[in-house]
């Protein structure tokens, strides 16, 4: 059996009870990985391999810290950071490359982790939406003007639409609201605000200047 | 999240960091091997497990199949490129702007940033029956379901049909035949040097592949002449929506115009056919032609001369025949 520790995270910010995660955390460098627990009954993970190819056990660079982790060769990025490392905000909507909830920074450009082998970004900086805040715990001004304009309804998608936000100030920090639509016309919403989203796109754009 | 199905199948993965090693794993281990480029059109594959290749050679450590650079005689953009870049690049932008404009209008930003130029133009169709999983003669069976009588076929084929009527969904390959392009396909010892227009098969040449390209084969660059550079271009795209669409209809084209009159054009369509189809027909009749409406006219008649609509996509005949008036009348999209 592969170490399991439950987590129960009550976090509380700015005076509201946040939702409750309970996030399955599995002891890295066991034998046994987390996704032969999370997939027993889908057998995927009971091939073995032949000699030769990629070594399993490898270190990712995300937000900054090196993990040790144990990857298969045909795994997506989304599956590690969701499934291995308790990455949680990165959302899987279609799996698919068509919503882009997904949407990760890896070497600062959006791509979707969903869409990404994690053995091709072994020797990268991957950033997700958990890595955008600063040590201190100050937002990143994309979050911040997000959070200042009340951008999104049920906000799964926001992780998503955030990530390329902060693709799009850091590469074009002062866009008209036409290349703010174009730069985030990978993100889906389901809800549909586009309008609040791209209002909290251009608010971000400007945060980020100041901050500058 | 997402269904378990969507798991990828085992397979065992290289990542060679040359040409030379990913063309030797490709010869050791044969047909059961797949080239993985940006993936975005095989993990599609993968996850539905109609394809379930034994070895993935994934080809992101290459950089030599990465990049864009001037030649002699105009540019070379190896294989990996991204769509991204494809679409940013200077030179490209100054002298070959259609297939800039063409690789900038691919999907979305995520997948053009991650995308490559060799997957692009070596993809799959997006016929849904054949994706699907359907044993169709694409899929070494014996029917086509997409010209069945009750078959939802609004997305296939008014020309070139052969048993098979699905078409070729991408957006780069008619600029690159527009552009003359040249695709540089290497394997264990020898290297071919293939015209775009010829990279590009149809069912009755081959029903199980898009392109030339077989087992074993590596796409390593795409060179584009000078010959077109800075030429009149004009691009459009129909789509559904105006993002993460796959073209309804394509044309691109390439026109010199001298005194008035047309000297030279080659005008490409896509999203009608299994193959981007150069319109011959079209470019000989306006050749010397006064660049006018009555050319426009004339050109966009001769374009669906010899379309055969199918059930659901009668409306492709008068979609062509417009953006192709367009392009012949000479005027930026
Ligand atoms: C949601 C969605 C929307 C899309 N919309 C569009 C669109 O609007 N327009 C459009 O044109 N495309 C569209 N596409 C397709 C996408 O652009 C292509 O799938 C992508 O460019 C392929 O590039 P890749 O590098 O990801 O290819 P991969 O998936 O890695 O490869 C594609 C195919 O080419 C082969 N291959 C790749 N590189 C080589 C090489 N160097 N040598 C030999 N074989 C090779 C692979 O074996 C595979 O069979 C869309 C895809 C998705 C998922
Ligand atoms: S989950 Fe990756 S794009 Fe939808
Ligand atoms: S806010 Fe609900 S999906 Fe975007």
């Amino acid at each position: 059996m592969p170490a399991v520790d439950l987590i129960i995270d009550h976090e509380q910010r700015g005076g509201v009870s946040r939702r409750t995660f309970i996030k399955g955390v599995i002891a890295t460098g066991a034998a046994v990985s987390s996704t032969a627990y999370l997939f027993r009954s889908s057998g995927v993970f009971a091939e073995t391999l032949t000699q030769g190819a990629v070594e399993r056990l490898i270190t990712l660079n995300v937000n900054g810290q090196q993990r040790r982790v144990d990857v298969v060769p045909h795994e997506t990025l989304a599956m590690t950071l969701r499934y291995k490392l308790g990455l949680t905000g990165t959302k899987l909507g279609c799996d698919r490359a068509e919503c882009g909830a997904c949407t990760v920074l890896i070497d600062g450009v959006n791509r979707y982790s969903c869409s990404t082998l994690t053995h091709t970004v072994r020797s990268q900086e991957i950033t997700t939406i958990e890595g955008l805040e600063d040590s201190t715990g100050q937002l990143h001004p994309v979050q911040q003007a997000v959070v200042d304009e009340g951008g999104f309804q049920c906000a799964f998608c926001a992780p998503g639409f955030i990530m390329s936000m902060v693709a799009l100030v850091e590469a074009n920090p002062n866009p008209t609201r036409s290349e703010t639509a174009h730069a985030l016309s990978g993100n889906l919403c389901r809800c549909g605000d586009y309008n609040k989203i791209l209002n909290s796109a251009m608010r971000a754009a400007e945060y980020a200047r100041r901050r500058a | 999240m997402a269904v378990i199905r969507d798991m990828i199948p085992a397979f065992e993965l290289f990542q060679p960091t040359s040409v030379d090693d990913a063309l030797s794993l490709l010869a050791q281990h044969g047909d059961d091997t797949w080239v993985l480029a940006g993936g975005l059109d095989s993990f599609d594959w993968f996850k539905d497990r109609i394809k379930r290749p034994k070895v993935v050679v994934e080809l992101s450590g290459v950089e030599e199949l990465k990049g864009i650079r001037s030649t002699e005689d105009g540019v070379e953009i190896g294989a990996m490129t991204t769509l991204t870049e494809v679409a940013t690049n200077s030179e490209i932008l100054a002298n070959y702007g259609l297939l800039a404009k063409a690789a900038s209008q691919v999907a979305t930003p995520q997948i053009r940033n991650q995308g490559t130029l060799g997957g692009n133009v070596s993809q799959d169709t997006r016929c849904w029956y054949y994706r699907g999983g359907w044993p169709c003669y694409r899929a070494g069976g014996n029917i086509c379901y997409a010209s069945a009588p009750q078959a939802m076929n609004r997305e296939h084929c008014i020309f070139g049909a052969d048993r098979c009527v699905a078409v070729n969904p991408s957006d780069t390959a008619p600029t690159l035949i527009a552009l003359d392009a040249k695709m540089i396909v290497k394997r264990a010892n020898r290297e071919r040097v293939i015209d775009a227009e010829d990279f590009f098969i149809g069912p009755g040449t081959d029903i199980t592949r898009m392109t030339v390209l077989r087992p074993g084969d590596l796409l390593t660059s795409i060179r584009i002449p000078a010959t077109w550079a800075g030429a009149s271009f004009y691009w459009e795209k129909v789509e559904d929506r105006k993002s993460w669409d796959f073209a309804l209809v394509s044309v691109a084209r390439a026109m010199r115009v001298s005194n008035g009159s047309i000297t030279e054009a080659r005008v490409v369509v896509n999203g009608v056919a299994p193959y981007p189809m150069r319109l011959d027909a079209v470019e000989a009749a306006v050749r010397g032609r006064p660049l006018s409406e009555e050319t426009a006219q004339m050109g966009g008649e001769v374009a669906i001369r010899r379309a055969k609509a199918l059930r659901h996509n009668d409306y492709k005949l008068p979609l062509i025949r417009n953006l192709v008036r367009r392009a012949l009348r000479g005027r930026p999209a």
